[in-house]
């Protein structure tokens, strides 16, 4: 009896909190799904306040108040190509030097992986067959599924003896070996959003193509790139964002040294890798400490600008569908 | 031009002949494309798995590192690397979950949704060390939890965020709109009809986002360089403290950090330790992935409508 009672008030309770609890989970809904705005307000806010000293010259310390700290000096920041930080005499902190680097490396991937991306994408949606397909999907899927630190590693261990091997270099992490890492890992991306942009052009499009006696090749590059002219735009855009924002895979491989290169097989270093890199033994509220994460405002903007590109052009091809 | 055959008027001209053989070209250069980029992988990855060969074995996977890291194996950093997945699983699911559930249940068409879709893409696109600065911005200092499990969980949680929005908006999506509508004439409220019908619905698709963000936080390491991932640390060998050797409050080893410290800053390491751990990380990011193309083409099957 006493358990029954027991089990008819639990159900009971159960089904109030069910029933009563909707405004409240209404409620936790609504915030979640402000959240994503939420969390990209307080990184642009979390980096830019730990980089802000650098700029102001004033840190803020809870329990002493204002202090005077070493303030960076913007111009030589945005155009000496000397990176120094840790000289005790005259420390430098230029990321000319490494903006050059990631650039590089960056133009030198999307050189390699856009054409052959794009040949991708044009085979597994035009030419073939539906097993073929969803095979090769899984397996350009598999290239994404591949950590970054695991592409570092290949680079050091396969790419670097191959390069040394083949050029006689001494060594063989630069940038060739750090863009062809980066080129297979923007691939997938890449393939995948201009394969949804080849797709989403209508059929009659094609049909009306083939039927003004277009061979298939002539009906790809004269009716569906122009068709999917935006999408492919957006796949190239997300591929350089992907380029710039890697950063163990380019720690790895890129050889680490702060140069200005003249060729493919000069070492480079990049933004990221040095914010990895020298976060761990940079002091807090040191100047090089307020510069590394400005460093991180830096890419930060680079990646917003960059997907808020991405993002209008794919909004762009979106229009034209309704027309 | 050659002259039409006069015999039979629909027999094939020079011209389409030679129109066929560009479409044949074409066909087959960007064939060789596609596996100009998924070969050399493949071979890539059968190389690094016969110079992992001597190194694996069972007790390549439950010793820990010992001697610094040049014999035992990788328990002490594998257990970690799932404790930092299942702490930030917890904690991204339930908001990237909920979060999608208001982009595609609640929200409407305006400005305010756009700039929410607008705030899913850039938040994917940040760079990964960028996260990990706001995550020693935030969570390290500002929030006061040093560097430790929780503090490197939260900052993988928020990175892998917009991959469970994304997929679980995607997921709803695919709910007919008429199953809906069907639910509200029973007088079900709209949480009701979202628990009982949206969801249930849905959770193969949902599932799939989950484990996508599961193989991404598993192959991290920039974002928990500096929020909680340590080189070495001293954890039992046997007993309940092997399987649970970090508490929240603990720095930990991770698979990831612990490869990049042993290819590139130690020395000493044996060749194959080094391949094998790279390994071991193809295996499971590579295991969590067929999952999820085995949950994808489990739905499409499944998928009555």
């Amino acid at each position: 009896m006493g358990s029954l009672l027991g089990n008819y008030l639990f159900r009971w309770l159960i089904k109030q909190l069910q029933d009563r609890s909707e405004p409240i989970i209404v409620c936790i809904i609504y915030i979640c799904g402000w959240s994503a705005i939420l969390f990209v307000i307080a990184i642009f806010l979390f980096v830019f306040k730990e980089s802000l000293p650098a700029l102001t010259g004033i840190e803020t310390e809870i329990a002493v108040g204002e202090i005077e700290v070493e303030q960076l000096d913007l111009g030589e920041f945005t155009t000496s190509p000397r990176w120094i930080p840790e000289s005790a005499k005259k420390p430098a902190f230029g990321i000319l030097a490494l903006l050059v680097g990631t650039l590089s490396v960056t133009v030198f991937s999307i050189l390699l992986a856009v054409p052959l991306g794009l040949g991708a994408a044009v085979y597994v949606s035009e030419f073939a067959g539906n097993k073929t397909r969803e095979i090769l999907k899984i397996l350009i899927e598999l290239l994404a599924a591949i950590p970054s630190v695991v592409w570092g590693f290949i680079g050091i261990v396969v790419m670097n003896p191959l390069i040394t091997e083949l050029s006689g270099e001494a060594v063989g992490l630069n940038i060739l070996n750090a863009g062809i890492v980066l080129a297979l890992m923007s691939v997938p991306i890449i393939v995948s959003v201009s394969e949804d942009a080849l797709r989403a052009v209508p059929e009659s499009f094609r049909e009306a193509g083939l039927a003004m006696g277009a061979n298939r090749w002539e009906m790809i590059y004269k009716v569906l790139f122009p068709a999917a002219k935006n999408g492919l735009l957006a796949a190239v855009l997300l591929g350089i964002g992907r380029g710039i924002g890697e950063t163990m895979a380019v720690l790895m491989c890129t050889g680490h040294s702060v140069n200005m290169p003249t060729s493919l097989f000069d070492p480079v270093r990049t933004l990221t890798a040095t914010i990895a890199a020298e976060l761990g033994e940079a002091v807090r509220g040191d100047l090089h400490y307020h510069t590394l994460f400005l460093i991180g405002v830096v890419l930060f903007a680079f990646a917003f600008i960059i997907n808020l590109t991405a993002d209008l052009v794919v909004k762009g091809i979106r229009n034209q569908g309704n027309v | 031009m050659s002259k039409p055959n006069v015999n039979n008027p629909f027999a094939i001209t020079a011209n389409e002949v030679r129109s066929r053989k560009v479409e044949r070209f074409v066909c087959f250069i960007t064939l060789g494309m596609t596996w100009t980029l998924i070969l050399p992988v493949l071979v890539i990855l059968g190389f690094l798995f016969i110079k992992a060969w001597p190194a694996l074995s069972v007790s390549f996977i439950f010793d820990n590192p010992e001697q610094n890291m040049t014999a035992g194996g990788i328990w002490g950093p594998l257990i970690g690397t799932f404790m930092l997945i299942i702490v930030s699983l917890l904690i991204a699911a339930p908001i990237g979950i909920l979060a999608g559930v208001y982009l595609n249940e609640f929200a409407r068409d305006n400005w305010f949704t756009r700039l929410i879709n607008l705030a899913v893409v850039n938040l994917a696109g940040v760079p990964s060390i960028v996260h990990g600065l706001f995550g020693l911005g935030a969570f390290v200092y500002f929030f006061q939890m040093q560097r430790s499990l929780l503090a490197a969980s939260c900052t993988v949680a928020v990175m892998t965020l917009p991959v469970i929005i994304t997929s679980t908006k995607e997921a709803l999506a695919s709910v007919p709109q008429p199953f809906r509508v069907a639910c509200w004439n029973m007088g079900a409220s709209k949480w009701q009809t979202i628990r009982t019908i949206v969801l249930p619905n849905s959770i193969s698709g949902i599932l799939t986002g989950v484990i996508l963000q599961v193989a991404r936080a598993a192959g991290e390491t920039a974002p928990i360089l500096f929020t909680g991932a340590m080189i070495s640390s001293r954890i039992a060998d046997s007993g309940w403290a092997s399987m649970v050797p970090y508490g929240l409050e603990d720095r930990f080893m991770a698979l990831s950090y612990h490869l990049y410290i042993i290819a590139t800053q130690w020395q000493n390491v044996p060749e194959s330790f080094k391949y094998g751990t790279a390994i071991v990380m193809i295996g499971l990011v590579i295991a969590v992935n067929s999952v999820s193309i085995g949950f994808r083409i489990y739905l499409r099957s499944r998928k009555k409508w």
